[in-house]
């Protein structure tokens, strides 16, 4: 089993026939993921030779959806362009809409968000690796061949930390591996996540990985304390990061008293969430989480 | 990016907020110029992205223009928590009847906008959250439907505020959503003895990645080494410590300051070169680290995931090529995982490059970092 990703999922790629388009959806298919369509607007009829799939083009999310069952949308559209691609994906029902795109207006974030919230649609991202259910399904651009299935979940603000823990842990492998994103906005946060992996009868462990900025880790603990039974073992980035200054995510900078990687850490640890020094101390513990049970 | 304060006020005047008159000036001759022409008792306030100013002294009375120009000598150059101030803002001096607290914001916790208003302005609101936290009207705001007069009425009286300050608030919110604005606060806002509502502060934050659908021109006087990288579309923080830090992706990269810190070194920076490390980025990256004279060793930390570790391998072995003399021996300790490892590291190892060493793990090739950078 996974979340919100798995073998049946049907994707199609809004932004397949631009470059970053077309060459992470050769990798998803490789992957293993059913992509069914592409959609570039004013492009529909056209299609994309990925040799052992050609991949039919759409004008339109709705033609695409109808054509083809499509239930998942990968974005990799420019930014200033996403709004109006992920509205459209809303506009359509599509059930579950990927914002890989880095560097989308904030505002445009929240609107979007709202307008989910309010349909049927969730949304992972912007600004994010996307999510890898190993063996079933990708969406998105994180790296399929550095791990494997198995039944420890992941959820994580940062793509190259994700990437990390993935391939420490690939012996063990993982249901599904989510990258939340990095930006001050996001579709799905970490209790999300946290959520959907204690319903899922395939994971039997998670593993969280925070940054500075915001409270989301600190609101994942109480989360984890009151509805989390399966262990969760966490990572916090940013400990030496300075008052002020962002580092590389938008969402990733210290204000004043808050958002700083201690307060987050003790928050986690409070309600027995043991959180590792470093990636390589988080997989330990990992380990013998699961050897515990 | 946070605006200043004499920016905001302009951002504030454009949307119809009324503001002290007033206008920027960069030396104290201006100063005066400004104080002679406004023709009243001005404040001569340092333009610093920091609060505090009043207490560290920064914001002065002046009754004219002899008086202001002489404040404004005082202020322009004065530190205040590490911020220089450049520029003062000399204004009509305005006295507030009553002081309120109004700001649009965006919640990062709800993934929505919200709105922050007081009777209780003046002092910082982390402190009047502390002290008294009921003080505080917060509301959510739909982000589809806004804030409109409605809201805006709802919002004065809630809070307590003169009716007259609702249109006010109507004009902050609209600043927030048509500057693509990430916080829009003023405080205080003050009632004068007649009535009038006026916008005595203000603090925006727009948001960066909107650049492109705004006429912004909030230019930062830098010649950092911040700068020059990002000129390069490297994303760089200089920090205090000795180890020269670079690395893929923004979270690998701000781990591997803490497991530098862990290992009993400072890290000297930040420097993310992003996904698929080409050689002149890294080359790039690598020039601006060691061009720190602080760095005493680097430790290049890439884990290959979309890019595989053999082309992270030659970029790096041309980016040394490239840098030829430039490098001065500084050691550069090269941790590579993940995709193609293997090969990426028999890469490295067959270019002989003597200022080179590997170490196959994260944690090990901090520590290694460390000690090279501590002379041992």
């Amino acid at each position: 089993m996974a979340i919100f990703l798995t073998k049946d999922s049907r994707v199609l790629v809004q932004g397949m026939t631009g470059a970053e388009g077309r060459r992470h959806t050769a990798r998803m298919l490789a992957a293993g993921t059913d992509i069914v369509a592409g959609v570039t607007p004013g492009k529909g009829g056209a299609s994309v030779d990925f040799g052992e799939r050609t991949v039919p083009v759409f004008g339109s999310v709705a033609d695409a959806v109808e054509e083809t069952g499509a239930d998942v949308s990968v974005v990799f559209v420019p930014p200033k362009f996403t709004a109006g691609a992920v509205e459209e994906a809303i506009a359509a029902q599509v059930p579950l809409c990927v914002v890989i795109t880095e560097g989308v207006p904030v505002h445009d974030a929240v609107r979007f968000r709202a307008l989910a919230a309010a349909g049927s649609t969730r949304i992972i991202g912007p600004n994010c690796p996307g999510l890898i259910s190993p063996g079933q399904s990708s969406a998105g651009i994180i790296p399929a061949d550095i791990t494997s299935a198995g039944r420890i979940g992941l959820v994580s603000k940062s793509g190259t930390l994700t990437y990390q823990l993935i391939y420490e842990l690939r012996d063990l492998g993982f249901s599904t591996a989510v990258g939340i994103g990095g930006d001050p906005v996001v579709g799905t946060t970490h209790i999300d996540c946290l959520r959907a992996f204690e319903e899922d009868p395939g994971t039997d462990a998670i593993v969280m990985i925070g940054e500075i900025g915001g409270d989301a880790e600190e609101r994942a603990a109480a989360y984890i304390a009151a509805n989390v039974t399966k262990p969760v073992v966490a990572y916090v980035a940013g400990f030496t990061a300075p008052e002020g200054k962002t580092m590389g995510h938008a969402g990733a900078i210290v204000s004043g008293s808050s958002g700083t990687a201690q307060a987050k850490k003790e928050a986690l640890e409070a309600v027995g969430v043991r959180v590792g020094k470093t990636p390589t101390e988080t997989a330990r513990l990992m380990r013998s989480a699961l050897d515990a049970r | 990016m946070d605006l200043y304060e004499y920016q905001a006020k302009e951002l504030f005047g454009r949307h119809g907020i009324p503001v002290p008159a007033g206008k920027v000036a960069a030396t104290p001759a201006e100063a005066r110029a400004i104080s002679a022409e406004l023709d009243t008792p001005v404040v001569i306030k340092a333009q610093v992205k920091t609060g505090g100013r009043g207490k560290a002294g920064g914001i002065r009375p002046a009754a004219g223009p002899a008086a202001a120009e002489s404040e404004a000598e005082h202020v322009i150059g004065m530190d205040i928590k590490g911020h220089i101030a450049r520029r003062v803002l000399v204004e009509a001096a305005t006295v507030p009847f009553e002081e309120y607290y109004a700001a649009f914001l965006v919640d990062r916790a709800e993934g929505a906008f919200l709105a922050m208003v007081s009777a209780q302005g003046g002092m910082e609101i982390e402190e009047l959250a502390a002290r008294d936290p009921d003080a505080i009207v917060k509301l959510p705001i739909d982000p589809v439907a806004g804030v409109d007069a409605d809201t805006a009425r709802q919002l004065v009286g809630k809070a307590g505020l003169p009716e007259q300050a609702a249109p006010v608030l109507e004009k902050l919110w609209r600043v927030l959503v048509e500057e693509d604005a990430l916080l829009v606060e003023v405080n205080p806002l003050i009632c004068t003895a007649d009535q009038q509502i006026v916008a005595l502060d203000g603090k925006v934050t727009v948001d960066d990645n909107a650049a492109f659908r705004h006429s912004w021109e909030y230019a930062e006087e830098s010649v950092s080494l911040e700068a020059q990288a990002k000129a390069k579309g490297l994303n760089y923080v200089k920090l205090d410590g000795k180890v020269g830090v670079i690395g893929n992706g923004a979270g690998l990269v701000m781990s591997t300051l803490d497991v530098v810190a862990g290992a009993g070194a400072a890290p000297a920076n930040f420097l993310d070169i992003g996904g698929g490390a080409s050689a002149q980025v890294m080359a790039d990256g690598l020039e601006i680290i060691l061009a720190d004279p602080d760095v005493r060793s680097v430790l290049v930390n890439v884990f290959g995931g979309i890019t595989a570790c053999d082309a992270v391998a030659n970029g790096i072995v041309t980016a040394l090529q490239l840098l030829g003399e430039r490098g001065h021996g500084t050691p550069i300790v090269v941790r590579l995982d993940g995709n193609n490892a293997e090969v990426g590291r028999r890469i490295l190892s067959d270019a002989r490059h003597p200022a080179v060493r590997q170490v196959s793990t994260m944690d090990g090739a901090a520590e290694l970092a460390a000690r090279l950078a501590a002379g041992a």
